[in-house]
């Protein structure tokens, strides 16, 4: 049965195509799109020059032989009959149809002996020694060329002037030109930022993949009191472990004036501290240990900490140290001393930071659980009441410190405005959720921070690396250090997010059966999680490399170092043989070759 | 002894997964749990060991709450519960062995086992464990090259690192072809003989249930509608478990 085609729906079938085009007219309109440029005989002229040189990449070059051939000529033709000695002919010569002639006249130009092959300009050379260029020859394989060429217009000359034929030839092996030598640098120099970026970023995406993937995520759930001591705990840990890392630094200063103080720190430090772990952390516990032994180990840990603290600091200083004497001696290999120096120097700047994450991963943790353990004790009424205090304390804490950031970014210095007015909010929202929530009941928190984490690095990711290099510029300088450490960020991002798809798609199986044996969360995670995503890790990370690569091409436009930055002058320059040279043998080109 | 009181599971949704389910299981008892798919075994054995949270009823194992336990507790607690899971639940990329030592993890120092370190007589455990179902020899292939037969095997000997008073056994031998069936269900049967492990194995077939069952509970829509001895469950009983239309095989 065939459908009724009704009104309705055909005046709707029309509409629709009306309206696609409509939008179409727009697109034009918006992109200006002109064909007639494109049938312009300027702009073709342009373009097949552009094409062409683009096609003629500027890598190699021969060293050339340059020989003049001259003939004597007439312009205009003189009164009297002048005679022009016969050329030589063992040597390359040439001959025209006439031996003067007017302005504009065309003449018929022979040329014999020339060095089969070659080829080159000819000219027309005035008395006054102007150079005006008439035509181009090549010589056959008999050293022979003919061709019309047309007089130029000048002023009349009693004398003979000249008309010249430079021969070409191009002798001996080719070789790589200035720019070959230059993008190859640029190449190396792109492939290595792009190494750099990858790795940074890997190292940095997977841990924060795992807090971005759900099923991760979803069954961490926390009591209300457990979660307000944890958000009290971190800032705490993290000043008091900025603190610390100050006070060892300043107590150990005579140890550090000292090479031999530093090296045996160096050495005996680490022994200790594995000693110290091996107690505290004994390899097997089959029941559950006493307080006062907890509380040993606890302290146990703690010192082993600050001795790692200690050592961790030396060594930064002592490969400092050590790499800057390294680089004269080494000779040709003197950036190895370098690295060893700058490896030192990332060490000292960042060993502030891993303490005072540990100090508030630590102190973190210890709330967290004092927390879960006051939930887990105390009657409901108590745990309401230190949930209602603990919840406005940590909102407060929590809206002051963003308060405080907002406040660095647009320096608004009102503490009432940044600090009071947030923490007041903040203590009211926990006071809030203190009231509404069932005193024990667990909290979503995972997922809280799972879309707090997806949020951040959605934001960073659709931030254009472009951007991040102009601001790591300003940071660090132009060149390829600012590139990498923006590629880094972007990497980052970008990595995360396909990790954590990836931990999200593994089998939920071998997850289940770890948890069973009693491991613990990290444990899961290690032995259920890890092997199943190394594969996509893997292949995810290469991907990545290879965007890298490509995207350290454009950074180079931004100041960013590396091969973009040959290629955006040259650019600019008009140069295109030269620019070509350094697109025909794209650095991804290369990498995939080597790969 | 474990005691289970009025265990009740309601999932998000409001399936009723359990409902009030009440009973014993004495140490060195062999329990089988019988009842059609979705009739709540796979729940009630996963409340047990707490990787489903109940949400009512009471869990008392040497009585101890389990339910009441915290996250760290139960932690602990799990170490002695050993689970078989009919899709064996391997780490498929990883070895042989270290699937079986994976048991362990409950008890070895956790910075250690982030390294893949483990004291050595965990490791003498794991090939004692592994020579008992038979698997010594497959040690250090990857576990997915392994046959299903062999892989459950790496199962029975995972949860016996853990040195279990229980072992939950989830549909063991489901996805296992009859012999294979009678021979891992052989060892679990010498574990809870030679071992005195309390053994929970949910089953399909009520010839296994006949063959190594000390006692048999059953499920229907997560209410218990059987408790006693294998031999007990005659035609009347059967179609009380599995439905009017029911048949008996085997």
């Amino acid at each position: 049965m065939k459908a009724p085609r009704t009104l309705l729906k055909s005046i709707g079938i029309g509409v629709a195509v009306i309206v696609i085009l409509v939008v179409y007219a727009y697109g034009f309109r918006v992109t200006k799109v002109n064909f007639k440029e494109t049938r312009s005989e300027d702009r073709l002229i342009v373009l097949a020059r552009i094409l062409r040189a683009l096609a003629h990449p500027d890598i190699i070059e021969y060293e050339q032989e340059e020989t003049d051939v001259y003939l004597p000529f007439f312009l205009p033709c003189p009164e009297v009959e002048v005679v022009i000695q016969k050329p030589d002919k063992s040597r390359p010569y040439l001959t025209s149809s006439v031996s003067c002639g007017d302005s504009k006249e065309t003449i018929f130009l022979e040329g014999f002996n020339f060095e089969p092959g070659s080829k080159g300009p000819i000219n027309f050379i005035t008395a006054s020694d102007v150079k005006l260029q008439l035509g181009n020859f090549e010589a056959d394989s008999e050293g022979h060329f003919q061709l019309d060429i047309r007089l130029p217009t000048r002023q009349p000359v009693a004398e003979a002037q000249t008309i010249r034929a430079t021969a070409r030839v191009n002798v001996g092996a080719p070789k790589f030109t200035e720019t070959a030598k230059a993008t190859w640098d640029k190449i190396i120099e792109t492939i290595f930022l792009a190494l750099l970026a990858t790795t940074i970023g890997t190292a940095l995406a997977i841990p924060v993949s795992f807090l971005a993937a759900r099923n991760l995520m979803t069954e961490v759930k926390s009591s209300l009191t457990s979660i307000a001591f944890t958000i009290i705990g971190w800032p705490l840990g993290i000043f008091f472990g900025y603190w610390a890392n100050r006070l060892i630094s300043e107590w150990s200063s005579p140890i550090a004036s000292h090479l031999i103080g530093t090296i045996a720190t160096v050495i005996v430090a680490p022994i200790l501290a594995y000693m110290l772990i091996r107690w505290a952390l004994p390899q097997e516990e089959l029941g559950v240990p006493k307080k006062t032994l907890q509380a040993a180990r606890m302290i146990t840990l703690a010192l082993s900490v600050v001795i790692m603290i200690l050592m961790l600091q030396q060594a930064a200083l002592l490969a400092f140290k050590l790499g800057q004497v390294l680089i004269d001696p080494l000779g040709p290999f003197g950036f190895l001393g370098n690295f060893v120096s700058q490896l030192g120097d990332v060490i000292q700047i960042i060993t502030p930071l891993i303490v005072a994450l540990i100090g508030g991963g630590a102190l973190g943790s210890i709330t967290s659980t004092f927390g879960q353990n006051i939930s887990d004790r105390l009657a409901g009424n108590t745990v309401k009441i230190i949930n209602l205090i603990s919840a406005a304390a940590a909102g407060a804490l929590l809206f002051a410190l963003i308060g405080a950031v907002i406040n660095w970014f647009y320096q608004i210095d009102n503490p009432a405005a940044i600090y009071y007015w947030p923490a007041g909010m903040g203590a009211l929202i926990g006071l809030i959720l203190a009231l509404m929530s069932t005193a024990k009941d667990p909290l979503p928190i995972g997922i809280t921070v799972y879309f707090i984490m997806r949020t951040i690095l959605n934001a960073i990711r659709s931030v254009e690396p472009l951007v991040m290099v102009i601001v790591f510029v300003a940071w660090v300088g132009i060149g390829p250090f600012a590139g990498a450490l923006a590629l880094s960020l972007h990497t980052i991002a970008a990595l995360a997010k396909l990790y954590s798809e990836q931990v999200e798609s593994i089998l939920p199986g071998p997850l289940e059966a770890i948890t069973a044996t009693g491991a613990n969360r990290l444990q899961t995670i290690m032995y259920a999680v890890v092997p199943q995503i190394i594969p996509p890790y893997i292949s995810f990370t290469m991907y990545r490399w290879d965007i890298n690569v490509r995207m350290s091409t454009i950074i180079g436009f931004a100041g960013g170092g590396g091969i973009g930055f040959l290629l955006q002058q040259n650019i600019n320059l008009l140069a295109y043989r030269a620019a070509s040279a350094q697109m025909s043998p794209s650095p991804l080109l290369w990498l995939q070759w080597i790969m | 002894m474990l005691e289970i009181k009025n265990l009740t599971k309601i999932y998000e949704g409001g399936v009723k997964a359990l409902d009030k389910v009440s009973f014993n299981v004495e140490k060195w008892e062999f329990l089988a749990v019988i009842g059609l798919s979705g009739s709540g075994k796979s729940t009630l054995l996963r409340c047990i060991n707490r990787l489903v949270e109940p949400t009512e009823g009471q869990i008392l194992w040497n009585g101890v709450d389990l339910t009441k336990a915290s996250q760290d507790e139960m932690r602990h607690i799990r170490r002695k519960i050993g689970m078989v899971f009919q899709q064996f639940n391997l780490v498929s990329r990883s070895k042989v062995i270290t699937n079986v030592l994976a048991g362990r993890l409950g008890y070895v120092n956790p910075v250690m086992s982030l390294f893949n370190r483990f004291p050595q007589e965990d490791l003498k455990m794991a090939l004692k464990e592994m020579d008992r179902v038979g698997i010594a020899n497959q040690a250090y292939k990857r576990a997915d090259e392994l046959s299903g037969g062999q892989q459950q095997r790496v199962g029975i000997a995972r949860a016996m690192m853990q040195d279990p008073e229980i072992i939950l056994a989830d549909e063991p031998v489901a996805s296992l072809d009859p012999v294979l069936a009678h021979s891992i269900m052989q060892y679990l049967e010498k574990i809870n003989s030679e071992e005195g492990v309390m053994v929970i194995c949910s089953l399909h077939f009520l010839d296994l249930v006949h063959r190594y069952a000390d006692r048999a509970i059953a499920l229907n829509e997560g209410k218990l509608m059987f408790d006693g001895s294998p031999k007990d469950i005659d035609d009347v009983k059967f179609k009380e478990i599995y439905g009017k239309e029911a048949e008996r095989i085997g």
